[in-house]
């Protein structure tokens, strides 16, 4: 394995806590918000770097920037429909938790 | 395959078991419904592992985007108690007569499984693809060996979707309670990378997995996503009566391919030596709209006509 596999090896290694704590989030936190916070913000982050350490093991640009682009389209699509989750839970009379 | 191999296949067989459980068993049908959409994510999962990447794609596609959306609108219409949706019925619960009869099952298709010929047609498909006008097996079985079944496949979808819309008028389209921006700026935003992806997978069918099934999901659910955005659908008879054609254009083109091998002499669905490939492409794109066309006029629920939606004041 040369240096780059490592590098790559090592930043899909990071990525797995993001998506563990986003799991513990999702199953531990106490109403639909802060669930969608733990969802929203730690699997993205975790994807992104299980991207882009896939993408740099392949050893190859064009592969690195597809993923890249899978992850941006990801994230688009995961902030719009976290987005609409609250708003149809508020519009619901859903309170967040704490209020 | 390594141990992790064997380890991932087997959570993916239990998972999937669990799931089906799940869709066919939970007494809240929402959750029945998103067992069901992760049962299709998957399933994908599955045949990508079983390599069979062009069914991965068509069942993600169909299987769980477009099904999805369908049974999650179908829930919408349903009465519901304080929101939520439950089983009209008690699922049965005859165990003596279902386990032997699902073990039976299972042990005939693993019967029918082990007595299929070893190699099965791979072989002659390979002998004859050059003949095929494509490169890639799985389009030249689809769009010219059985073509047949292709045509029949469309032919269904298009009585599903005559069915639905004689069933009455659209209903309004679902829209967020609390309106957003992000959805018609995603919808403004993600709208051109659908057709990018379609075009893509359409024009990759030639040669390597791809094809107007995955391709017509992809321009489908895109239209799907205007729709929720905010946009009117444009297939309301007065104003663009033509382009309804589309919805049968698949079914014309594949019905019109087979005759004419026919009228000149061949089979049905033989094609002319040397313009079997550029037939194939002809195809493939109308089959592609029409599926796309039909999977939005499914997901309308109705027809949408020029007096607005039922309910809508008219």
């Amino acid at each position: 394995m040369n240096t780059w596999q490592w590098i790559g090896g090592l930043l899909v290694f990071l990525g797995i806590p993001f998506f563990l704590l986003g799991t513990l989030g999702l199953l531990r936190f106490p109403d639909v918000y802060t669930r969608l916070h733990a969802l929203a913000k730690a699997d993205n982050v975790g994807l992104g770097l299980v991207c882009i350490g896939l993408g740099i093991q392949s050893g190859s640009v064009v592969l690195l920037l597809k993923l890249i682009l899978i992850w941006v389209l990801m994230l688009i699509a995961s902030a719009t429909a976290a987005g609409l989750i609250a708003r149809t839970a508020l519009s619901r009379g859903l309170r967040p938790w704490g209020t | 395959m390594g141990v992790a191999g064997v380890i991932f296949d087997g959570l993916l067989a239990l998972a999937l078991v669990w799931l089906a459980w799940q869709a066919t068993r939970a007494a809240d049908l929402f959750h029945a419904v998103v067992s069901f959409i992760v049962f299709g994510l998957l399933m994908a999962l599955a045949w990508v592992r079983l390599e069979a990447p062009d069914i991965a794609l068509a069942e993600a596609a169909i299987g769980a985007g477009a099904t999805g959306a369908l049974l999650l609108s179908a829930l919408d219409r349903l009465a519901s108690r304080d929101g939520r949706h439950r089983m009209l019925y008690e699922p049965a619960t005859a165990w003596g007569f279902w386990i032997p009869a699902g073990g039976a099952l299972l042990g005939g298709l693993n019967l029918a499984a082990w007595k299929l010929p070893a190699p099965g047609l791979g072989e002659e498909v390979l002998a004859s693809l050059k003949l095929s006008g494509v490169d890639h097996p799985v389009t030249a079985v689809l769009l010219n060996f059985r073509a047949l079944d292709t045509l029949l496949e469309i032919g269904v979808l298009l009585l599903a979707a005559v069915t639905i819309w004689s069933l009455g008028r659209a209903p309004s389209p679902l829209v967020p309670a609390m309106p957003s921006p992000a959805l018609p700026a995603l919808g403004r935003l993600l709208f051109p990378v659908f057709v990018l992806v379609a075009a893509y997978l359409l024009w990759r069918g030639s040669h390597a997995p791809g094809g107007a099934f995955p391709a017509g999901a992809v321009l489908g659910a895109g239209a799907i996503l205007m729709l929720l955005a905010g946009a009117r659908p444009w297939i309301r008879s007065s104003e663009h009566g033509p382009w309804r054609w589309i919805l049968s254009l698949g079914l014309a083109m594949l019905l019109a391919a087979g005759v004419t091998g026919s009228l000149f002499g061949g089979a049905f669905f033989e094609y002319p030596t040397g313009i079997a490939g550029p037939t194939i492409l002809v195809l493939e794109v109308a089959a592609g709209l029409s599926i796309a066309l039909l999977l939005f006029a499914l997901y309308l629920r109705g027809e949408p006509c020029e007096h607005g939606y039922r309910g809508a004041g008219t």
